[in-house]
């Protein structure tokens, strides 16, 4: 049980786990983006970014090891440019305390890409953020046991906190000739 | 044996103690509840798609609607989240004043929140009016230093909008002569009643691990016994050069979490004093000067922060891509996480205790549904 600086967890996995790392950005460490300009996104390479596979074997081996058992925080973000949804989950030590273990999987946008494993089974409080997530940015998660719509009504379709969903004009406000 | 048939029923949306358009989807058996579905939405306003469209100082005043009874620690956690992504320095009087606000928004949370369970439980007008009359007079001070009662929109980023003069500190401390006494009061007056202990204890039971599992936060996570407070494990602003302790339950019932509560509002009481006692005097100003308030660019990156908030953790997720507004605006929001621990909370028991482990859990509805 010990508490991890940020960035410590990609080196244990490299030694421990060293297929859960997801590899694909190893190379662009060094390429930074412009640091001002609108658009321009930055994907950062400094926490552990792990296959979406191998999330709950990771889930685990912190949580059992280390003793980060408080699932904080489950954030969906979609980066565009790259094709890119970023799916951040939060986790914190509830005994000794400190800043948060951040562990990142990247999916494509497309529907058959965009999986990641549910952590609902063991952690029952990823519930309604899973759902928050697939509702707004249709991320699937297979084993949640009831994922349906949180916000937007049933019968609702696309997802609205995607980039490319647009932010004006809907089906109830277009204005056909007749 | 008897041949029992389930039954459903809509708590909600329009139910005076689902405190805000909530519904409860719940499957009895009797009086007993057997399922318990929580369907939210109704006030879903996409605040977060609000977060990418609006500059960084547009979106301060949008965090008073998140958790309306709490807009200061909002305001306080959306400012700490700009500033870490900013990497803009508050100068320590403004961290003074954060904290004494902060804490006033615990006991006015906390007061209101008990007096909202306790009048589920039948405990109609006097606990809720006690609570309310409090709430008042910190209303009064918010707005003499913000200018609103509830939507205060006080912070900026590097400090906060306005100075507090020394009629603030008088008044203050005149309040604060009288806080202890509604403590005491609220306590002697329901800690020993009989209807009070037989609708509390042993209801909505929340083991520890469990809650942890649950990620739950806040005084739902200490009730369970967990000693996990943010002000002390993660210390922000000047929290860690105040003495307080972290008050836990054992049994994690609904009367842990009211004793819970009360002990937080005589923790929050001594913060205040010594908060009072080391506010450092007006030279080193209120607010950074050199943050550009209404035209701040942050760099490309991403920074989370989070404080205490009465209800629990209350975070932001900020990502940028070094424009002036957040590329992604994420709130983590204590009442909403804290709700998926509802079902199991209330599963076994009586309908009539659903209102009531509901009450303890203390959600706004402004802030689950974003």
């Amino acid at each position: 049980m010990a508490l991890l600086a940020r960035g410590e967890l990609r080196s244990i996995l490299q030694t421990e786990m060293p297929n859960a790392l997801d590899t694909r950005w190893d190379t662009q460490a060094t390429d930074q983006p412009e640091a001002h300009g609108e658009g321009q996104t930055i994907l950062l390479d400094f926490d552990a970014v792990v296959k979406a596979e191998a999330l709950v074997e990771v889930a685990h081996f912190i949580r059992d090891k280390f003793g980060y058992t408080l699932l904080s925080n489950i954030t969906a973000v979609d980066y565009l440019k790259q094709g890119l949804i970023e799916v951040v989950y939060q986790f914190y030590n509830a005994a000794e305390g400190g800043p948060d273990l951040r562990v990142r999987v990247r999916i494509g946008r497309s529907p058959e890409e965009c999986i990641v494993p549910s952590l609902t089974p063991t952690w029952p409080g990823a519930d309604l953020q899973e759902r928050e997530a697939y509702d707004m940015y249709g991320v699937v998660f297979p084993g949640h046991p009831n994922l349906a719509r949180i916000y937007m009504w049933d019968e609702f379709k696309g997802f609205p906190m995607r980039k490319d969903f647009p932010k004006t004009g809907d089906k109830y406000t277009h204005v056909t000739g007749e | 044996m008897l041949k029992t048939e389930e039954l459903q029923i809509n708590i909600g949306p329009q139910h005076p103690s689902t405190h805000g358009v909530f519904r409860m989807l719940v499957t009895v058996d009797g009086e007993t509840l057997v399922d318990l579905k929580p369907v939210f939405g109704y006030l879903h306003r996409n605040h977060e798609q609000l977060g990418e469209v609006n500059t960084y100082l547009q979106n301060m005043p949008f965090t008073d609607r998140l958790d309306y009874f709490n807009s200061m620690v909002n305001n306080h956690a959306y400012a700490r989240a700009v500033e870490t992504l900013a990497g803009v320095e508050v100068p320590e009087r403004a961290q003074y004043i954060r904290v004494i606000m902060d804490e006033l928004s615990r006991i006015l949370n906390h007061a209101t929140a008990m007096g909202f369970m306790l009048g589920d439980m039948g405990a109609w007008q006097t606990a809720l009016l006690w609570g309310m009359r409090e709430r008042e007079k910190i209303l009064d001070m918010f707005e003499y230093v913000s200018g609103a009662r509830m939507m205060c929109n006080y912070c900026r980023f590097g400090g906060v909008v306005r100075d507090i003069d020394d009629w603030f500190i008088t008044e203050l401390k005149k309040l604060m002569q009288g806080l202890p006494h509604y403590f005491d009061d609220f306590e002697g007056l329901l800690l020993n009643s009989e209807i009070l202990l037989a609708r509390a204890r042993n209801i909505g039971v929340l083991p520890k691990e469990l809650a942890l599992a649950y990620s739950v936060t806040g005084p739902v996570l200490r009730g369970s016994g967990v000693a996990y407070d943010i002000r002390k494990a993660e210390p922000y602003a000047v929290y860690d050069r105040f003495k307080f302790k972290v008050p836990v339950g054992t049994v994690g019932d609904v009367y842990d979490r009211f004793l819970v509560r009360i002990a937080e509002m005589r923790e929050s009481y001594k913060i205040l004093e010594q908060a009072i006692e080391q506010l450092p005097d007006a030279t080193g100003g209120f607010i950074n000067p050199k943050v550009k308030q209404q035209s701040l660019k942050a760099p490309a990156g991403e920074a989370y922060a989070r404080v205490e908030s009465p209800k629990g953790e209350l975070g932001f997720y900020l990502v940028s891509d070094g424009s002036g507004s957040a590329y992604r605006y994420k709130v983590r929001a204590p009442s909403f996480i804290n709700l998926s621990s509802l079902a199991d909370m209330c599963k076994g028991y009586s309908i009539a205790d659903v209102v009531v482990i509901l009450g303890s859990i203390d959600i706004v509805m402004g802030e689950v549904d974003r």
